[in-house]
């Protein structure tokens, strides 16, 4: 390696197709070699965590959905469950399967955006538009149940927003039904592809200590042998009662992370089908009236409804005093939101930790020594979206 | 079995005194606890500012392994101003435990804690940014979301929503 006035900064982004979004990365090379890469985040912040401290409780779902706006129901649920556990509401069975459900459904659609990108920016351009043929139709069926395509905001405090559409469950039965066949297609076109084999394999190395020492969770972290799955190990939203394989691979390069996004579609799409087939009756809404909106024909018949519906709305509801860290597992790894009552009816703070923002700070870890063209691979891999780390 | 709320230092100690992270507290230095609580099932324990650094090395040898978060409370104007809220997950035991520092002032130092986790490293420079408290022994405790040019710390709640025009 040649001395540091031989070594060059290049500025890769805030607008560069490859960087997912407005990530900025100065990296600090020699010839083709990186000596070290720093990444230079913020482009993307707008404050949501303070604009919370100025919103009731309901409102701040809509905001959850616009920081990981690749999994939106995956913040929302976060988000819910913590305002659930402050307020120490007991949520219907049938709205946490339908969760856990739509959060499965959510995890699909964020790794098929992922294996897209992924692929594309390596060069292999039509699995980029195999993936989104699916997507569309995971869009497709929130858009039947949010009115929604992306932003769905679908979960609320105390439940879901409404009664999924008539044609709702077949149509998800129907996705799941082609869906695994529909993997075995990019599996096809990808894992014995020697061009998209080599760009990946031995790249990016991340060890098991420095995965758990740099914060890195989820699908980077156990690629790099780390066994531990919140869906699994501590369970939230009815997650106990599914059977799922964890998979976890000791390579910890982006082939690792490869393969196991691979198989966590697959599982996803096994509980999705546990869901539809041991799907509870009942509502889909707390019995706290003064927390959950009433149904409009409620409304429109009873006096206390319109009562409820006009206090809601117009103050919102109070939140007993305390502080709760509600951790799910999203996508991209673990996602916790932190929230802080002072007893009133606006969040006194909300914070929200999310995965993508640690895992950044492995990319040094993961780039030492490699060549340049590896960056691309390597932000490709470990499925970032700027959304939630600026926030 | 555990009771579902435990306010105050003495009912912890007596209520969780097998709790693996009470336990190594205590071996360690009773007097850096200044207070816990467990609520909603979440155990928090209150450390003595300046001990924080070598009670995450106590928690971390004690099974909890996993650094998961950082952030601040703004208090204001209360007095100590400010709380700081570590989370830190148990690999082990399947569980995650908060440590919380309160800090006096308006420009409070603290010490770091990315000897112990370097996975702090981001989430103490935003702390850094918008509440503008100093971890001390940080490597490059910069602003990281706003511009470094910067003026005011925005989550304080002294500074208006709508920011400074």
């Amino acid at each position: 390696m040649g001395s540091r006035d031989q070594h060059m900064i290049l500025n890769m982004g805030p607008q560069h197709p490859a960087m997912h979004g407005v990530l900025r990365l100065v990296a600090e090379i020699d010839g083709e070699i990186v000596v070290r890469i720093y990444p230079e985040i913020g482009y993307l912040h707008t404050g949501i965590e303070k604009t919370c401290e100025a919103k009731f409780y309901q409102q701040v779902v809509p905001l959850t959905d616009r920081l990981d706006y690749l999994s939106p129901m995956a913040n929302n649920l976060c988000y819910c469950l913590a305002v659930e556990r402050l307020l120490g509401l007991e949520i219907p069975e049938k709205a946490q399967w339908l969760r856990v459900l739509l959060s499965e459904l959510t995890r699909l659609n964020s790794h098929l955006i992922w294996l897209g990108t992924h692929a594309m920016d390596i060069g292999a351009l039509t699995v980029f538009l195999y993936t989104f043929r699916e997507r569309e139709e995971i869009l497709r069926i929130f858009e039947g149940l949010a009115g929604q395509r992306m932003m769905t905001s679908y979960f609320r405090i105390g439940g879901l927003s409404m009664e999924p559409p008539l044609d709702f469950y077949d149509r998800v039965q129907g996705f799941i039904k082609s869906f695994p066949e529909k993997i075995d297609e990019y599996s096809n076109l990808l894992t014995g592809n020697p061009i998209f084999k080599g760009r990946l394999k031995g790249v990016g190395i991340l060890s098991a200590a420095d995965a758990i020492a740099l914060g890195v969770t989820g699908p980077n972290m156990r690629g790099s042998g780390v066994d531990f799955d919140l869906r699994r190990d501590m369970p939230y939203s009815g997650y106990e009662k599914f059977q799922f394989k964890v998979p976890i691979a000791t390579e910890g390069d982006c082939w690792a992370r490869y393969l196991i996004r691979l198989v966590e579609m697959r599982e996803s799409v096994k509980m999705i089908q546990q869901a539809l087939d041991g799907l509870p009756e009942g509502p889909i809404k707390a019995d706290a009236p003064k927390i959950v909106l009433p149904d409009r024909e409620k409304m429109k018949t009873q006096m206390e409804s319109l009562i409820h519906h006009f206090k809601i709305v117009t103050e919102g509801f109070a939140v007993p005093a305390g502080e709760v860290y509600q951790g799910i597992e999203s996508p991209r790894g673990q996602m916790g939101y932190y929230v802080v009552s002072d007893g009133t009816a606006k969040p006194y703070r909300v914070h929200f930790r999310n995965p993508s923002y640690a895992t950044l700070q492995a990319l040094d870890t993961m780039l030492r020594g490699r060549m340049i063209a590896d960056v691309i691979a390597v932000v490709g891999s470990i499925d970032i979206v700027l959304g939630e780390i600026d926030r | 079995m555990r009771a579902d709320q435990l306010i105050g230092q003495a009912a912890v100690l007596e209520g969780l005194c097998s709790h693996p992270a009470v336990k190594a507290i205590l071996a360690w230095k009773p007097e850096a606890l200044v207070d816990a609580k467990f609520d909603r099932n979440e155990l928090t324990l209150t450390i003595a500012a300046e001990e924080i650094r070598t009670a995450a090395t106590t928690v971390q040898s004690a099974g909890y392994n996993f650094f998961e978060d950082v952030t601040a409370v703004d208090w204001f104007p209360s007095s100590p101003r400010f709380q700081l809220s570590y989370h830190i997950v148990s690999h082990q035991y399947m569980e995650r435990i908060r440590l919380r520092v309160m800090v006096e002032g308006d420009a409070p130092v603290v010490e770091s804690i990315t000897a112990v986790w370097p996975s702090a490293n981001f989430y103490e420079r935003e702390v850094f940014d918008l509440f503008g408290i100093t971890f001390e022994g940080h490597p490059n405790l910069c602003r990281i979301m706003m511009p470094d040019d910067w003026q005011g710390y925005p989550l304080r709640k002294d500074y208006p929503v709508e920011g400074y025009r």
